[in-house]
């Protein structure tokens, strides 16, 4: 479809719904005519009714729509992309993050730094992460890159700080060991679609 | 607490008490604290019942319920920075406010705010002391509040053109087609009632109603009352005729320039306009405080109303054009208030 249809400003050509709003009266006696008829219409009384049911609405019925905001919240929407989380596995405890660095690689801002040293047992762990939030755009792709559903973005939105550049460490984004029970699966951004399983394909191995 | 009430008025005659020097001071006190308090809690009642008109809550954090909202914006406004624009005419950018609060109080002067009472003889010094209803009981009461209320639009409109402000000066333009417009008919139709009680003194007003709801005066006049209800909305600058300070229009009109306590001043004197209009309806229409021994109740029941009121038509209605003003005042309701005082008089005759 072309941007034609749009561009025509001839009004009345297109498929407008004119609204029949009727002649303006030309005479002196239709003028009175329909100041009377208008006078006593008693639509400024329908006005004052919306307004007071409105307000009997509000305070008796429940159906105040404030939302006192720092003290209430909205529910946002799985998808929405906010500061991350780093998840823990729940039978261990253990963090998810492997330290593969597929996120601090696919960051278009960059602002994703790691490091990761072998532990006793000679397995990876992460030494180090931070995340620059004064750089994340919050695109979500480190959320949809990451192999173990370790990095996701959380619910929390409120991001004001008090400087710049405001670091997030590692530890500030896991989840607490003691809220390990409280931790969501996150189905938003970057997580296994519900029918991950049947897309699952035998790895082709003989070509 | 003794109360005197004027069931009738032969009684009231004969027991008047002295009016002293001191009854009036003390009066005048009362008005004035009780006045100003109102009136900034006004603002308060204002932003609530608008909100609650469109299913909010409004000011809810400064104290319980957003009590104490007044104070925080009191020292807002006593702490604010007081500018006064480059090119204005300084002393009349200065001077104006204080008409618009000083004409708003002295036309209160003459209104009864409260039925009269004697204070209590335990009370030490002023014990004894009978406080009248009326600080000034004039033999002209209703055309001194009215001509006060008339010269308070001085305020605006010295504003409005002391200020060089393009704003201001349509402000200013539209204060004085305004005044020009429903003076008329506040006078016309205010002039009705006033053929039918024979006497200009809120205190005869009263008298007159004395006897119940049926005595009210708003039965034998209803077309005045509904032509004095419109022009008081033009008199006090309310929704649906805030011409002067209309912000979608004239940003804020007379008032763009102004800031901190001498705006302040604007808005008491305006929150005291609405009382006193709701004042004059109650005691001119309503039966006043006639009724015995509850008279102070009603006639805050009263005034409450027309307050509210107020605040109703502005959650509910919309502005109209300054020409639209000068059309209804000068074409419709001026007409219709010189048929009705020809008429009342005609019926009086026969
Ligand atoms: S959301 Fe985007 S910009 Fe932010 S850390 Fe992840 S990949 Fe980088
Ligand atoms: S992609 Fe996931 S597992 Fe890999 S380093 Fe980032 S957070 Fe850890």
């Amino acid at each position: 479809m072309g941007l034609e249809q749009f561009k025509n400003r001839n009004v009345g050509t297109q498929n407008y719904k004119m609204l029949n709003l009727g002649q303006s009266p030309e005479k002196g006696l239709d003028k009175f005519k329909q100041v009377v008829n208008r006078t006593f219409k008693g639509e400024l009384f329908v006005g004052l009714w919306v307004t007071m049911r409105e307000m009997i609405n509000a305070l008796f019925r429940d159906n105040m729509h404030t939302v006192k905001y720092p003290f209430e919240k909205l529910p946002i929407s799985p998808r929405y992309r906010a500061i991350h989380d780093m998840l823990r596995l729940l039978e261990s405890g253990h963090y998810r993050c492997i330290g593969c660095g597929l996120c601090e690689k696919i960051c278009i801002s960059n602002c994703i730094t790691m490091d990761t040293r072998y532990d006793e047992n000679q397995r990876k762990e992460v030494s180090e992460y931070t995340i620059n939030f004064g750089r994340c755009i919050f695109c979500g792709y480190c959320a949809e890159v990451c192999p173990e559903l370790a990095i996701v973005h959380g619910p929390r939105y409120e991001t004001a700080s008090e400087q710049r550049a405001s670091f997030s460490l590692f530890e500030d984004m896991l989840t607490p060991i003691d809220k390990l029970n409280l931790q969501q699966e996150y189905d938003g951004f970057g997580a296994v679609s519900p029918n991950a399983d049947e897309n699952i394909k035998k790895t082709p191995l003989a070509y | 607490m003794e109360i005197v009430t004027f069931t009738e008025v032969e009684t009231f005659v004969q027991h008047i008490p002295e009016v002293t020097a001191a009854g009036v001071i003390i009066k005048a006190i009362i008005i004035l604290a009780v006045i100003s308090a109102i009136a900034g809690f006004g603002t308060y009642i204002e932003r609530k019942v608008l909100a609650f008109m469109q299913r909010r809550l409004g000011p809810m954090h400064v104290g319980p319920y957003g009590l104490l909202q007044l104070v925080a914006d009191g020292v807002k406004l006593f702490t604010k920075e007081d500018i006064v624009p480059q090119n204005a005419n300084s002393l009349v950018f200065k001077i104006a406010p204080s008409i618009t609060a000083a004409t708003a109080f002295i036309a209160l002067a003459a209104v009864p705010v409260f039925p009269d009472f004697t204070i209590p003889h335990w009370v030490p010094l002023l014990g004894g002391v009978f406080v009248p209803s009326i600080a000034a009981d004039l033999n002209i009461g209703i055309l001194f509040v009215l001509g006060m209320m008339a010269a308070g639009l001085y305020g605006p409109l010295l504003a409005g053109m002391a200020q060089a402000n393009k704003w201001g000066i349509i402000g200013a333009a539209r204060t004085a087609i305004q005044f020009l417009s429903y003076e008329v008919v506040t006078g016309l139709s205010i002039l009705a009632p006033i053929m039918l009680v024979g006497s200009l003194s809120f205190v005869d007003f009263n008298a007159a109603q004395a006897g119940g709801i049926s005595h009210w005066l708003i039965w034998q006049q209803p077309v005045a009352f509904v032509l004095f209800l419109i022009a008081g909305f033009a008199e006090t600058n309310r929704t649906p005729f805030d011409l002067l300070e209309h912000e979608a229009e004239v940003v804020s009109g007379y008032a763009t320039e102004y800031s901190g306590m001498r705006w302040g001043m604007f808005f008491i004197g305006e929150y005291a306009n609405m009382i006193t209009i709701s004042i004059i309806a109650a005691v001119v229409f309503l039966g006043g405080y006639s009724e015995a021994g509850i008279g102070w109740l009603t006639i805050i029941l009263k005034v409450g109303f027309f307050f509210f009121l107020m605040l109703w038509v502005r959650a509910s209605w919309p502005h109209i054009r300054p020409d639209q003003l000068m059309w209804l005042c000068w074409k419709v309701l001026m007409p219709i208030a010189v048929i009705n005082v020809v008429i009342t008089g005609i019926v009086m005759m026969v």
